[in-house]
């Protein structure tokens, strides 16, 4: 899906953070939520309150709404919302000088292991895992049972519990900074190490600092609050949110408000804080905002409506595609990745598909079989013929039927796309067995023989190896053969040799070529190199910004391309022995499919651009018997009409 | 397979020293006369000059850490004042009921964690997933204390559905179906906040699964949606997912102590906060040992069912 994701980057660049922020409803109840509480405690001093600590046993364990204690008084006779505010001041003091601690030492350890790296790095880091191997809690007990019960301990051991959380972050990201180039500058220029790193690194890792803040401080303060449940924090007659639930606790079964008030408090400061980290958390870490986490749907949405469906297909076409229309949606944006392509593969023939990346060749053959993840993309009209059935109105149980039997796919990167926790026999018997009733032992044996047919030596023995075990080219092989377990009357070939060495891609192109013979399979390889298409390919049509610009036999196109762009690709064949020789050779990039010129979309780019070429849409004109072009001024207009 | 667990087994114990040498230099944190702090102020004075020779104090600190190890490696975690008798077999007694306690909280927070995640995944956007969301987020939030005590309020009080505390009745009880019954409250109490965190994560690990090439190529070869979230998407996201149940362990034995206390659980929680608050602080010390120590296995458990499922990990 190499196709889409640069206009979704485009589209998740950066508004204003504060605004993302607050585009999150929850993040912004979260913050309302802490907002008010912060500032309640902080005006405590100001509600003229009762004091906190004033026992009046007359009144003791009134019930909430009682004549001038809200929410009722306690087992002394003190007024539980007062006290309620203050401990709130309490707990919130506590947690807040325990995340700073733990963010203070925990930052400078990890920045300093991340700068320093070798032996100071290992010695940190095995220290922070040593004390990453207690359980959390146990070892702020351990610290508390040392230093005696109290705030100020239970405080201290907060901190010191959370201190590795930091150290681990801020030490990754440190350790990246420190071999970037402005750091190598910095320190060309003189300045000394504490410079470069407060004042180079340090504000680069302060996403992190903040992102590791808001995800510990609710922990910190419950954790406060936890020890001063048990007694081992706040000790009387100061009190903090946990000490007052830990009182209440006593006197459960006949006052129950006493210690449930407190900890819906707690409750209520701790969600707060944990909504506004997701939020702050989805806006500063750009790994997980918003969309890059959808899941895909298992067949890509289809668009209702103008689809033609009285099309009478060819006769001689396996495959035949009209008008495919496939977009993408980010935002409000709509990216037409293919604008309307003409398709069609006939039995035994290899029907190629040339462009750059960018260019929606992917996206064209991955929207035949519904496999362009949803969302974000869509199938937004034309139709696709499989022996004369309507692909785009199958139902999703016929879709499931098809895809591995009559149509299969080898994608690019074999080791990405076999499952790396089975081995590759289960895989390819999980291929036979998903269409037809055979037992695993037959099955098994089916797909020994698969493998025979791919020439892998010793099949029996590699069907138990795991992907990562074999070669590239081996496991792409282990690909070809599972596109081949089912009797299949096309092949989608997503670029299959692109991540193959020179030789080995020889190799696999040269098995594919012979097996779709010898099986009189229907080919459509997708792929940015004429090199391969003159390979194996007997048609060709090139693409460009979501249209076909140019089709033609792979003969003729070779010898007398016609469009401009058509040529540029074919001057970019790598020549053996200089493999990088590729499409970066043509200078400019494709455009971006959302708001595309109502002309020709290579223009910016062509060298025979006139000023009627960026006018008018450019209709595909026939130049000759099966050979098409989009262009007003064709390299070989004249050698073609006359 | 074997060579891999030994190997794990042997790159724990290191590990296992580290904690022996963090809890010593706790104790030796401890202000004042240690031999008084560890025996309270009430100690004779014989027991006190019994204690000092024991620790070694007039030693360097390497040379009592090494006293203090060999003792623990033979057994001898010493004696505890409040109680009177060998902490080492104090500890191990709690620790059982303690195990009883977070490993069926463990089994709850891995079973109903993975679900939730898996479903809201399944459903991404959907209302139940917008559901599962919200009610993870009050499990990571709520005081686990608190909610110990609303559910005693609940269950326990109005409803009578289940004992407010212990973990036998006094009468008569003792046998399994007595044990699940005292069992129930506490360890859902306890599992809540595990298994807020094991859901998102695991719905966080499916999503990014579900994206990968492998879930393309199995849907390519016409294998049904139920294989490919279950059998394809959901094995490589428990690959994630492992190491966290892993670290939970060490939540869910920390948060016992919370629970303990508010059940009256007599697990080795429960006796912590007693023994911290009586200063018993050799019990601390075992306890705090035995239960890091434990924390430390069920990683590498952890690890070890991680390494099973993930070949590329051998
Ligand atoms: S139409 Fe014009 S701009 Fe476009 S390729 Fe042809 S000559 Fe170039």
């Amino acid at each position: 899906m190499t196709d889409a994701s640069a206009p979704a980057r485009r589209a998740a660049a950066r508004p204003d953070t504060l605004r993302l922020l607050l585009n999150n409803t929850l993040a912004t109840a979260g913050l309302a939520i802490f907002a008010l509480i912060v500032l309640i405690a902080l005006a405590a001093p100001l509600l003229s309150l009762p004091d906190p600590d004033a026992t009046a046993p007359v009144d003791r364990l009134l019930r909430p709404l009682a004549d001038g204690h809200l929410l009722g008084t306690d087992a002394l006779g003190r007024d539980i919302l007062s006290r309620l505010i203050w401990g709130t001041r309490v707990s919130l003091l506590v947690g807040i000088s325990a995340t700073l601690i733990a963010a203070f030492f925990g930052s400078l350890i990890g920045l300093v292991a991340g700068y320093a790296g070798g032996r100071v790095d290992t010695l940190l880091m095995r220290g922070i895992d040593m004390v990453m191997a207690f359980p959390y809690i146990l070892l702020a007990l351990a610290i508390v049972a040392a230093l005696g019960p109290g705030l100020l301990n239970a405080l201290y051991a907060i901190a010191v519990v959370n201190i590795p959380f930091f150290a681990r972050n801020i030490r990754g990201i440190a350790l990246g900074l420190s071999r970037r180039e402005f750091v190598d500058a910095a320190r060309l220029s003189g300045k000394s190490n504490a410079q470069i790193l407060f004042l180079e690194v340090l504000p680069n890792v302060l996403p992190v600092i903040i992102i590791t803040m808001s995800t510990t401080i609710g922990w910190m303060i419950l954790e406060t609050a936890g020890l001063s449940f048990l007694g081992l924090g706040a000790q009387p007659p100061q009190a903090d949110l946990g000490s007052m639930l830990g009182e209440g606790r006593k006197i459960l079964f006949t006052a129950p408000h006493v210690s449930i008030i407190p900890g819906l408090m707690i409750f209520a400061l701790v969600m707060s804080i944990n909504l506004l980290g997701d939020g702050v958390r989805d806006v500063l870490d750009p790994r997980l905002k918003s969309g890059a986490l959808t899941r895909p749907v298992a067949r890509t949405a289809v668009a209702k409506g103008n689809m033609p469906d009285d099309v009478a297909p060819r006769r001689d076409a396996i495959l035949d595609v009209r008008d495919l229309k496939t977009e993408f949606r980010f935002g409000g944006e709509v990216f037409k990745a293919v604008g309307g392509v003409d398709l069609h593969v006939g039995r035994g023939e290899c029907l190629g598909i040339v462009g750059e990346s960018g260019s929606g060749k992917s996206v064209s053959a991955m929207s035949i079989m519904g496999l362009v993840p949803t969302p974000p993309g869509r199938i937004a009209g034309g139709i696709a013929l499989l022996d004369g059935e309507n692909l785009f109105t199958a139902t999703d149980e016929r879709i499931r039927q098809l895809r591995g039997s009559a149509v299969s796919h080898v994608f690019q990167d074999p080791l990405s796309t076999l499952h790396p926790l089975f081995t590759v026999g289960a895989q390819l018997i999980e291929a036979i067995q998903a269409h037809r009733p055979l037992t695993k032992a037959q099955a098994r044996a089916k797909a020994a023989d698969l493998l025979k047919l791919v020439r892998i030596p010793n099949p029996a023995e590699r069907l138990k190896s795991y992907p990562h075990e074999l070669s590239g080219g081996m496991r792409q092989r282990i690909c070809i053969a599972m596109a081949l377990a089912n009797d299949t009357k096309v092949i989608i070939a997503d670029e299959p040799t692109t991540a193959l060495d020179v030789t080995v891609q020889a190799q696999v192109l040269a098995l594919l070529d012979a097996l779709r013979r010898e099986k009189n399979t229907g080919v459509l390889f997708i792929t940015h190199d004429f090199g391969v298409v003159s390979a194996i390919c007997d048609r060709v049509a090139v693409m460009y910004a979501g249209k076909f610009v140019e089709t033609g036999t792979t003969e003729d196109v070779l010898k007398a391309p016609a469009h401009p762009y058509t040529a540029k690709l074919i001057d970019c064949v790598p020549v053996l022995g200089q493999p990088e020789r590729r499409l970066d050779a043509i200078e400019g990039r494709p455009p971006v499919v959302n708001n595309l010129p109502d002309g020709c979309a290579f223009a910016p780019r062509c060298p025979r651009a006139k000023d009627d070429c960026s006018e008018a849409p450019i209709p595909l004109t026939e130049l000759g018997e099966n050979r098409t072009v989009r262009c007003l001024h064709p390299l070989s207009a004249e050698a073609a009409n006359g | 397979m074997s060579a891999y667990i030994a190997k794990r087994l042997l790159a724990a114990i290191p590990v296992l020293f580290g904690l022996t040498v963090i809890v010593f230099l706790i104790m030796a944190m401890i202000p004042g006369d240690p031999a008084t702090a560890i025996l309270g102020s009430y100690a004779t004075p014989e027991n006190v000059a019994r204690l000092n020779r024991q620790l070694g104090l007039d030693k360097t600190l390497v040379e009592q850490y090494v006293i203090w190890l060999g003792n623990m490696l033979q057994g001898d975690f010493g004696r505890s004042y409040t109680l009177n008798r060998p902490v080492i077999d104090e500890v191990m007694e709690r620790f059982s009921a303690t195990l009883v306690l977070a490993g069926t909280s463990l089994l709850l927070c891995s079973v109903f964690g993975l679900i939730a995640g898996v479903v809201s995944a399944v459903r991404q956007f959907s209302f139940t997933d917008k559901i599962i969301t919200f009610v993870v987020l009050i499990g990571i939030s709520v005081p686990s204390f608190w909610l110990g005590l609303l559910l005693i309020l609940v269950f326990a009080v109005n409803l009578r559905w289940f004992p407010a505390s212990g973990m036998f009745a006094i009468y008569g009880g003792g046998d399994l179906p007595d044990l699940l019954y005292h069992l129930a409250l506490p360890a859902v109490t306890l599992a809540v906040v595990a298994t807020g965190v094991i859901a998102r994560l695991t719905r966080t690990a499916m999503l990014e699964v579900l994206r990968q090439d492998f879930i393309r190529t199995a849907r390519a070869k016409g294998v049904t949606e139920n294989a490919v979230i279950y059998r394809h998407a959901f094995k490589a996201a428990l690959v994630t997912v492992i190491p966290v149940i892993g670290i939970q362990a060490g939540f869910v034995l920390g948060g016992a102590v919370y629970i303990e206390t508010v059940f009256q659980w007599p697990g080795i929680g429960s006796m912590l906060v007693k023994a911290i608050s009586t200063r018993d602080l050799l019990l601390v010390q075992g306890g705090v040992l035995v239960v890091a120590a434990a924390y430390v296995l069920f990683n590498l458990a952890a690890d070890v069912v991680q390494t099973l499922l993930d070949p590329r990990l051998r």
